[in-house]
């Protein structure tokens, strides 16, 4: 039997394109989980600078004797690592897949290109949960840190919108490096400034006023106040709320910015390296 | 510019099959009927702008392409020659969508690859050489199966179609593996399954041999072959002079941005018939040698291959009788250990037409 006699059905999938999208976005976002977690790079990127981070936040938190709670640096220092994983995980992976040659396969498939790339940016967030984890691990087994959450489900519900929209801030970070090649140094500016701003370590109340508009346009300081608010207790919906409207505002602006670049980077040849 | 009317005789294609097999895909519902050309290239141009100086940054321009005009028949074999840098891969980028023009119309079975690009992707196919474009990390299926997402393939056929696609480019057995582990032929095979997963109408094969052994470059060709008479509109393009010749309908020489000329490759060949070709196989052949051969009256052009030690001076000229003798008495004193006249190939005319350019 022949191969066209085999196939029974159209080649390609029938009905309204927005039905296809989440499939897309999902396998999208499992293949890339699948690359990024067998990355030696994005793992020790994702573990060793929050352990050291949780660590001496820990450290100086017992010899000082004060009064919050070893959770509290070490889901600080979890949102740290997720933020690296994604600054540097948008970033490199773009520049990675330029240097592959992935990228012009990938904008000449006919899913709309946003996907492609939201695939990427959540997968390489959700890569960063190895910083959550082990930051939780070690503030537990090292620093005997009390694993006591104050309500579990609207922790998890926490975790999950934070990586969201961090993945989505990834998306809006993403588009832009695209268009330039020399991607990776402006990921390398955008790691420190992000974990000083949004409070991750130092309390947001410590840190000048006029820094406080920009940590509100940035999901780490939503994210780390409900995760924070979940587990030791206080008003995690509020936070979590402002997280979700970031987000949507995230997505508006990425699906916007890589109409813009996916153009630009057409007329300017920027998707590979010849 | 030279431009051959097009030719009625039958392309000499390779006929042999061994371990690749194709058989057409049904084509897709959504494939458009209406034009009979598949590709359609009028007046294209493309610049790209850099800089350059370190202080003092200077803008550049440089004109890949410049006003190339172009037609390729549905179910043609189309071949694109030039040398490095002439354009061959800025006007397929252009009409995969991956690059705008800067002027001129381009479409693709009707459509606008700038306005329809959608539509251009979903009917086109790319397939490149070399080693990239590939998820070393993923295993082949997991590439395909990824690449089957994005193109939107009907789930219950996707398994399926990966499988088929798989044997048709002799990789079945292998699709766990990871591709980092692939050979550069293997990898060669994965992009062709890649290209085939939608059965696109449309084939750009973009050197799609290029550093692939032997064995496996001729299973390449003898696959772009079954394609082409499955009734697959394809353009090729290859520094290989032989494989354009036993492959193509129909050759388009484009140099420094402009076809140069067009015609099938008897057609081509015929441009240099006016001509024979010396071949000097010798030792020790200095560049003042080659450069008096080059002034001698009646040389057309001059080509030197070193092979090891050996080299090989390929002389086009208009009368080999009367030039032999001088040419002779200028590799006096040079080691020759062969000396032959033969008729122009298509590399001749190319070289030829790519010198005259």
């Amino acid at each position: 039997m022949s191969i066209a006699q085999e196939l029974a059905g159209p080649v390609f999938r029938r009905g309204p394109s927005a039905l296809f999208w989440p499939r897309t976005l999902i396998t999208g976002w499992f293949f890339q989980l699948k690359m990024q977690a067998q990355s030696g790079f994005m793992v020790l990127t994702a573990l060793v600078q929050p352990l050291i981070f949780a660590s001496i936040a820990m450290t100086d938190q017992q010899a000082g004797n004060r009064t919050l709670p070893l959770l509290y640096f070490a889901l600080g220092a979890g949102i740290m690592g997720i933020w690296s994983t994604v600054v540097f995980g948008c970033g490199g992976v773009i520049s990675w897949q330029r240097h592959q040659g992935m990228l012009e396969p990938l904008v000449m498939a006919p899913s709309p290109f946003v996907l492609v790339l939201l695939g990427v940016t959540l997968g390489t967030a959700t890569v960063g949960l190895y910083s959550m984890g082990a930051t939780l691990l070690w503030g537990w087994l090292v620093f005997g840190a009390h694993m006591h959450f104050a309500a579990p489900l609207l922790f998890v519900a926490a975790v999950v919108v934070t990586v969201v929209s961090l993945g989505l801030l990834g998306l809006v970070l993403g588009s832009s490096f695209v268009l330039y090649r020399n991607s990776n140094a402006i990921s390398n500016m955008l790691e420190y400034p992000v974990w000083l701003i949004t409070g991750l370590l130092v309390p947001l109340s410590l840190l000048p006023g006029w820094t406080h508009p920009l940590a509100y346009l940035l999901a780490p300081t939503w994210g780390v106040q409900a995760l924070r608010a979940a587990a030791i207790g206080g008003d995690s919906a509020k936070p979590l709320m402002w997280c979700a409207v970031v987000s949507v505002a995230y997505l508006l602006l990425g699906v916007w910015l890589v109409r813009v670049v996916e153009r630009r980077a057409r007329q300017h040849a920027t998707l590979n390296f010849q | 510019m030279t431009v051959v009317p097009a030719g009625t005789e039958a392309p000499s294609r390779v006929t042999d099959r061994t371990s690749i097999r194709y058989t057409p895909l049904p084509l897709s519902s959504s494939h458009p009927a209406a034009s009979a050309l598949a590709v359609e290239v009028h007046g294209l141009r493309r610049t790209y702008r850099t800089t350059t100086g370190t202080l003092r940054r200077r803008r550049l321009e440089v004109e890949a392409v410049r006003g190339i005009d172009l037609q390729i028949a549905r179910g043609q074999l189309f071949g694109l020659l030039g040398p490095n840098g002439a354009g061959k891969t800025t006007t397929i980028r252009v009409l995969c969508t991956l690059l705008l023009p800067t002027a001129g119309t381009v479409r693709v079975l009707g459509l606008d690859v700038v306005s329809e690009a959608k539509s251009v992707r979903r009917q086109i196919g790319y397939v490149f050489g070399g080693d990239r474009g590939l998820y070393d990390r993923l295993s082949a299926y997991d590439n395909l199966r990824y690449f089957a997402e994005l193109y939107a393939l009907e789930p219950s056929l996707l398994r399926r179609r990966i499988g088929q696609v798989l044997e048709v480019v002799g990789l079945t057995g292998r699709e766990k593996e990871r591709v980092e582990g692939f050979s550069r032929g293997m990898r060669q095979r994965l992009h062709l399954a890649r290209g085939l997963l939608h059965d696109p109408p449309v084939l750009f094969f973009d050197e799609p041999t290029i550093g692939v052994d032997p064995v496996g470059a001729r299973e390449v060709r003898q696959l772009i072959s079954e394609l082409a008479r499955a009734g697959k509109t394809i353009l090729l393009t290859t520094h290989y002079m032989f494989e354009a010749d036993s492959l193509c309908d129909r050759i388009a020489v484009i140099s420094k941005g402009a076809i140069v000329a067009e015609g099938s490759p008897s057609q081509l060949k015929a441009a240099a018939s006016d001509r024979t070709v010396v071949e000097v196989k010798a030792y020790g052949i200095s560049d003042a040698v080659v450069e008096s051969i080059r002034s001698l009256a009646g040389v057309q052009s001059v080509a030197m291959e070193v092979s090891d030690q050996a080299q090989l001076l390929v002389v086009q000229v208009s009368d080999a009788d009367q030039l032999t003798g001088r040419l002779m008495q200028l590799l006096e004193g040079v080691r020759v250990d062969r000396i032959a006249t033969r008729e122009p190939t298509l590399e001749d005319a190319y070289v030829a037409l790519v010198t005259a350019a």
